[in-house]
């Protein structure tokens, strides 16, 4: 055995993982640090009240974040309806014909890149098409900011699911005379449809703490309002708007606020996981 | 005894069977037009916000022509405007972003994968992935009230002291130090994006077959290189599209910056002074902007979104590149 | 999640009941400066009418937007608007809150209060040519203080801003150095090179608080909450006044606001011995003939009671209510021009 290039070897070896781990503490201690931070602060701020008063009004007492939670709610539930055809359907697209076509090819580049796109670049677009043509601001530009954001993510994962179904069942199904269409929804789609839900709590994960867009779409509100064709309180600008005032209460909510918003997505990607082990298992 | 199969009435079952097939064929049709149709819709979606942003960017275009992109102008009261000093901002920013993250992101990845015990395997996972939930203004938050401070007060003193010293490089970290500037956006932006890689990065590095490890270790690799030449060539498609994911993210975070990166437009030679992005820019000065400021706002963003776009381009197609010299079929 | 639910269905049946009781909402827009006391009205407004004020705080410019686009029925502005401009779009204008800008600094040893300093240096600070904290001209006004060798670094706002417009204002005024080279603005073009921004007040505030031998300058309503050390500053009549509530009102009664069409004074150094001077008014718009008659009437009856009622909610809130001698100004020559019959 060549002993000088086996203790260069081990060398290099133990040189890459120290480094390895040293980044790995590093990372991971300033991560834990910000997230210490945020559930101290948040749990402080975590009470029955935070659901039912709506934002209060600066240097009134006390107050909640009613308002801007289903104003969120609300938002996202829309997007989630607009994005979930669309984005089924094209990522159906891409795995059925994405082979044998230049569109599909097209697509999925055109896909990855908005996947990436800045998000408040997304909302000035909404700004200028659908805001500035209307006069006002309103929660309908906010869905739509934020289904522009989701329908790639819906795209890729659907797709991705979509080419995981195993070849053979396919074959099977075309074996007993089933015409294409029947085969990629009543079995390829039947048999992703865990991985496919994935997808969209994913989307649905990435869209809820988006604060740009919403910035120059919906805006924000003072008070309760379930009207869509109007500004809409939502939890992104609120925290933007009490992070750093001077009053305390809204500095309180703020933390809440992110607090619920890191939960949501959290328990949002938990069950993205389960699902999606589950249907490996299967 | 099996029945012998009847005899059926060969034309008109024939009959039946071409109706059936004449629908299914429609169907199909249907079905690939519907499909494409939606998937055209994404491709709509990107035309029509280049064609849009364009449209509203055209006023401050066509004043000030393609020059608009490299002058470093930016007077608002005398209508004066460039797009220099935002690009930069965004580009210094998300350079130092990756540079930092990515190290690091693979760092816990490995730590992840390969070395970390395993009842502590899940709770780290999850806790990256708590992480890449945290909005996005907290990261600025802990910027500002706790990392400008100590990077101010510790951190910067020791780069300037030491880095600050060396002959090319001395004047970048030279400078008034406040704990807040160019460098300090990309030391917290990086923490920003660095679930995101470290996330995706773990989750392709789980993906590689055991037996191929397997069979590195069999043949007396140490980790390291078993790393190196086995699971990140295999990985290789998916660690750039994690690093791209975070790239685009870096490109575009808005608030995680705006708290630190100082906000003022001009562009100084040191890491340590304070610069501004596009986003930045964008946020802060879009409620009060007058229409030529508005329009120039909006060419902003039109030259966020083209760069964004060139960036991702790029790595796609090197990916392209790579794999088919690997002899994937693409 | 079934919390959730129900706690959705809760808010739901609130709002269904909520949302039948309440009559037409108000719509305004525009400036971000006297946003607090509006959002603070609009709250006891509300309490007491059931009417809600829907006031989005986009900035003046976006303000200016919306009433032109007819889409809100008021508009609200930190920028007056030249009397011409008014009368071409139809449009009045009112004043509904005074405030004041407060130059705020961080240097070793000094109290609030405790450092003086006149229209000109505070100018030249800006600028970049004063550079140092011990510079002769800041010892000059300062004699019994002794002032530490520290660089000087300007913090201004990053975002756009009636509080910048109110400051620069004031500069261009005192200053013929600023006005010619930099000029007044929402947002404009700070010269000094150390200068950098903070989002919003707080942002401003925040550095201020955290960079030492920094100078900054914010709403009187932030220096006063967060105990940030302010400056004493020179009035016209050569007086260092402290800013507080009395100084503002002094600033706002000495102005002759029947003087400029539209009312669109600006009352940045104003003579008086106690007066403060980087103090200003935000102004309201709305239409001569407005389409919505019913919905313009609703603002005037909301200012009208804002007026009466809400003065004491907003000096909590560090501004200063109009007099009552310029609110009956107000009614008698600018509110009787909106035909709303």
């Amino acid at each position: 055995m060549n002993k000088s290039l086996y203790a260069r070897r081990k060398l290099v070896n133990q040189i890459g993982m120290t480094l390895s781990f040293l980044a790995m503490v590093l990372g991971l201690f300033v991560l834990l640090w910000i997230l210490l931070i945020l559930f101290k602060n948040g749990f402080q701020a975590l009470s029955w009240s935070l659901f039912t008063d709506s934002t209060p009004a600066p240097g009134s007492e006390g107050g909640g974040l009613a308002n801007a939670i289903i104003g969120s709610l609300m938002m996202v539930g829309f997007s989630a309806l607009i994005s979930t055809p669309i984005g089924v359907f094209a990522g159906v697209y891409l795995a059925e014909y994405g082979d044998e076509s230049r569109t599909a090819e097209v697509t999925r580049f055109v896909t990855d890149i908005m996947l990436s796109a800045p998000s408040i670049v997304l909302g000035l677009f909404v700004y200028a098409i659908l805001v500035a043509q209307v006069g006002h601001f309103s929660g309908w530009a906010g869905s739509m900011a934020l289904s522009l954001i989701a329908v790639p993510v819906v795209v890729r994962t659907t797709e991705n699911m979509l080419r995981l179904v195993p070849g053979s069942l396919r074959e099977a199904a075309f074996a007993l005379g089933a015409p294409r269409w029947k085969v990629a929804t009543y079995v390829t789609l039947q048999a992703a449809k865990a991985g496919v839900l994935t997808g969209l709590l994913l989307a649905l994960a990435r869209i809820s703490g988006e604060t740009a867009p919403l910035l120059f779409t919906a805006l924000n509100n003072q008070f309760f309002s379930a009207n869509m064709n109007a500004p809409l309180a939502n939890l992104p600008v609120v925290i933007f708007q009490f992070a750093m005032s001077p009053y305390d209460n809204w500095v309180n909510l703020a933390w809440g606020g992110a607090l619920l918003i890191t939960l949501t997505v959290l328990v949002l990607n938990i069950i993205a996981r389960v699902l999606f082990r589950e249907k490996v298992r299967a | 005894m099996s029945q012998a199969p009847q005899v059926l009435d060969s034309d008109a079952s024939n009959k039946r069977m071409l109706a059936v097939v004449k629908r299914q064929k429609w169907q199909d049709l249907l079905f690939h037009k519907v499909t494409m149709g939606f998937s055209l819709l994404v491709l709509l979606a990107l035309v029509s916000i280049i064609i849009s942003l364009f449209y509203s960017a055209w006023p401050a275009f066509s004043m000030f022509g393609i020059g608009f992109i490299w002058s470093d102008e930016w007077d608002i009261v005398n209508d004066k405007f460039g797009a220099l000093i935002a690009i930069y901002g965004t580009l210094m920013s998300s350079a130092i972003a990756l540079l930092i993250a990515i190290p690091l992101a693979f760092g816990i990845a490995l730590f992840l994968t390969e070395t970390c015990p395993t009842w502590l395997r899940r709770p780290l996972g999850t806790a990256v992935e708590l992480l890449a939930a945290v909005p996005s203004i907290i990261y600025g938050m802990f910027g500002l009230f706790i990392f400008a401070p100590l990077f101010g007060e510790y951190g910067q003193p020791a780069l300037q002291s030491t880095l600050g010293q060396m002959p090319l490089i001395g004047p970048l970290f030279g400078g008034a130090m406040n704990g807040i500037g160019i460098l300090a956006a990309g030391i917290i932006l990086a923490f920003m994006v660095l679930p995101f890689i470290a996330a995706v990065m773990r989750d392709v590095f789980e993906i590689v077959p055991p037996i191929l490890r397997e069979s590195a270790y069999g043949v007396g690799c140490t980790t390291w290189e078993v790393v190196r030449y086995v699971v990140l060539p295999y990985t290789q498609k998916g660690v750039v599209g994690g690093i791209m994911l975070g790239l685009g993210r870096a490109l575009g975070e808005t608030m995680a910056v705006t708290f630190v990166i100082g906000n003022s437009q001009r562009i100084l030679p040191s890491l340590f002074a304070p610069g501004t992005s596009i986003a930045s820019t964008l946020a802060n000065e879009f409620a009060e902007a007058g229409d030529l400021h508005l329009s120039a706002l909006f060419a902003l963003g039109f030259l966020l979104f083209i760069i964004t776009f060139i960036v991702l381009g790029a790595a796609k197609i090197l990916i392209i590149r790579t794999e088919r010299a690997k002899g994937f079929k693409t | 999640m079934k919390k959730i639910i129900s706690q959705v269905l809760l808010g739901g049946a609130v709002a269904a009941f909520g949302l039948s009781v309440s009559a037409a909402d108000i719509t305004g827009a525009g400036a971000t400066f006297p946003y607090p006391v509006y959002a603070k009205w609009a709250e006891a407004y509300k309490a007491q009418t059931g009417v809600g004020l829907n006031y989005q705080s986009i900035g003046s410019s976006g303000g200016m937007r919306q009433i032109r686009a007819k889409t809100v029925t008021f508009g609200a502005s930190d920028k007056p608007i030249g009397g011409a401009d008014l009368d071409k779009d139809g449009l009045v204008q009112f004043p509904a809150i005074i405030g004041g800008t407060v130059p705020v600094f961080n240097l070793e040893g000094f109290k609030s209060g405790e450092l003086r300093i006149t229209g000109e240096v505070l100018a030249e600070m800006f600028m970049g040519t004063i550079s140092n904290w011990n510079d002769p001209k800041i010892a000059a006004i300062n004699p019994s203080k002794k002032l530490p060798n520290q660089t000087i670094t300007v913090v201004h706002r990053a975002d756009g801003s009636g509080t910048t417009f109110n400051f620069t204002d004031y500069l261009t005024v005192v200053s013929k150095g600023w006005a010619e080279k930099v000029g007044k603005g929402a947002a404009v073009k700070w010269p000094a090179d150390s200068s950098l921004g903070g989002k919003g007040n707080e942002g401003v505030a925040a550095n201020v608080a955290r960079i030492k031998g920094s100078v900054g300058y914010v709403e009187y309503a932030y220096a006063k909450k967060t105990s940030i050390p302010y400056m004493r500053l020179q009035n016209k009549d050569g007086v260092f006044v402290r800013p507080d509530e009395k100084s503002f009102a002094a600033a706002a009664a000495g102005a002759d606001w029947g003087s400029v069409p539209g009312m669109g004074l600006s009352i940045v150094a104003q003579p008086g011995a106690d007066t403060w001077p980087i103090s200003t008014a935000s102004f309201i718009l709305m239409y001569k003939n407005p389409s919505d008659k019913e919905a313009s009437a609703g603002v005037l009856k909301f200012f009208d009671w804002a007026f009466k009622n809400g003065q004491q909610m907003a000096i909590d809130l560090a501004y200063v209510p109009l007099p009552d001698s310029l609110t009956n100004l107000i009614r008698t020559t600018v509110w009787s021009q909106i035909n709303n019959k």
